[in-house]
């Protein structure tokens, strides 16, 4: 335990103890007078519930349809316009003939990526959000009763531009995927922690123009490192093509160990 | 900024949990919210004041705990916190790949009358 170990350890429960003490008002002398004096009866109600309860819910039915349909979601996330519709854009036409995909794509407002996402060749759902400023696991399930009963090896999902509030959104996908542009700056990852540690997948995109902007790759990849230890990170660009068939491999990999217990059953030893 | 989306859900379960007690008002909220979840406690002080209005839960006293980002050792069992992305247990040196705490947004406790 933390207590016996003497590392500098938060007291993560030590904050958990309330107050139970009935603090109401019954001591003093008050008579029987007027019935409607209980204004000090307080009581304390433990809770502990997470208010993002009702996300988590429809995110785990999500996953179940998901797992159900035996296909690999992934969800994309970035600041605006490091260059998520492109990659789709070129991931959709390059493996078009090897999987079936779709897109859900989220932005404040206008279709303008869902309908660059169907020029690429596979179905689109546009979710305009409004106001706000990520999707949820609601959002997601609207969405794929949209999309219908088309059947899909991959769904690739395009969360709003914005590197803060998409992290903490649980929609049902398999893989976290994040991508930063070179343009960005190689400190990205240590300026928002929170969404880059919790990446399966960092995307370095738009490595074209790197000579341009004078980026770091290994300074990069160390503080990609540093926020996300157990992510992979792939060095690409949407423009050129260069590094995308790292990726390609990662999707078919991991689409593969998915459907894995369903067709290969005991093939693999526990 | 979803923070006014986050007030609605908190009075949502608060309003519930003073339902089953059979209580008239809540007088007191208590959240705990972490460092990484993205939330701004002032955004979400002023968004709980706003949709609180003309409802049980007005005036209620709004208790914050900020909860540090911190991983529990899978190797040694120790808690520590995560300082300057180092991620690796002070005590034995072994990486952790998850946050126990840091990414929460918690209704703690309420007090109702
Ligand atoms: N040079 C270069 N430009 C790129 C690359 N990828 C994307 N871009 C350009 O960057 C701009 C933004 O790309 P988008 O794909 O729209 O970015 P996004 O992340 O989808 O943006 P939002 O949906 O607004 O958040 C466009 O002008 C793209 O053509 C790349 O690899 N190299
Ligand atoms: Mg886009
Ligand atoms: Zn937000
Ligand atoms: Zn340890």
């Amino acid at each position: 335990m933390c207590d016996h170990c003497g590392c500098s350890a938060p007291p993560p429960d030590a904050a958990h103890e309330h107050d139970h003490s009935h603090a109401h008002a019954h001591g003093h002398a008050h008579g029987h007078t007027h019935h409607h004096d209980h204004d000090e009866e307080r009581r304390t109600v433990a809770l502990h519930q997470s208010l993002m309860a009702k996300n988590n819910l429809l995110a785990e039915r999500n996953r179940g349809f998901f797992l159900g349909r035996g296909l690999l979601a992934l969800n994309l996330m970035s600041s605006p316009g490091s260059g998520k519709t492109a990659l789709l854009e070129r991931t959709l036409c390059d493996l078009r003939d090897e999987f079936k995909m779709a897109t859900l794509v989220g932005d404040l407002a206008t279709d303008n990526d869902a309908v660059r996402l169907r020029k690429a060749g596979s179905p689109s759902v546009q979710i305009s959000t409004g106001t706000v400023c990520h999707l949820d696991a609601h959002m997601i399930q609207h969405a794929l009763e949209d999309l219908g009963a088309a059947q899909v090896d991959l769904l690739f999902i395009e969360n709003v531009g914005n590197l803060v509030c998409p992290a903490g959104f649980d929609l049902g996908e398999d893989l976290r995927v994040v991508v930063m542009a070179v343009t960005e700056g190689e400190d990205k990852p240590l300026k928002y922690p929170s969404i880059f540690h919790g990446a399966d997948v960092v995307l370095i995109n738009k490595v074209d123009l790197a000579e341009a902007v004078e980026w770091t790759s290994d300074k990069a990849r160390e503080h990609v490192r540093q926020a996300a230890p157990h992510a992979t990170q792939l060095e690409v660009s949407a423009r050129t093509g260069a590094g995308l068939e790292a990726w390609y491999s990662l999707l078919r990999e991991r689409l593969l160990a998915k459907r894995a217990p369903r067709t290969a059953g005991h093939a693999h030893s526990h | 900024m979803h923070e006014v989306g986050l007030a609605q859900q908190t009075l949502e379960i608060a309003l519930d949990a003073a339902r089953r007690e059979g209580a008239q008002t809540v007088r007191k909220l208590c959240l705990r919210i972490g460092e990484w979840s993205g939330v701004e406690l002032e955004a979400l002080r002023f968004a709980l004041e706003l949709v609180t209005e003309g409802t049980p839960a007005e005036g209620a006293e709004l208790i914050m705990e900020r909860v540090p980002p911190a991983c529990r050792c899978a190797a040694c069992d120790c808690l520590f916190n995560v300082a300057e992305y180092d991620y690796h247990c002070p005590k034995c040196g072994a990486e952790s790949q998850q946050l126990c705490q840091g990414r929460e947004m918690d209704l703690v406790s309420l007090e109702v009358a």
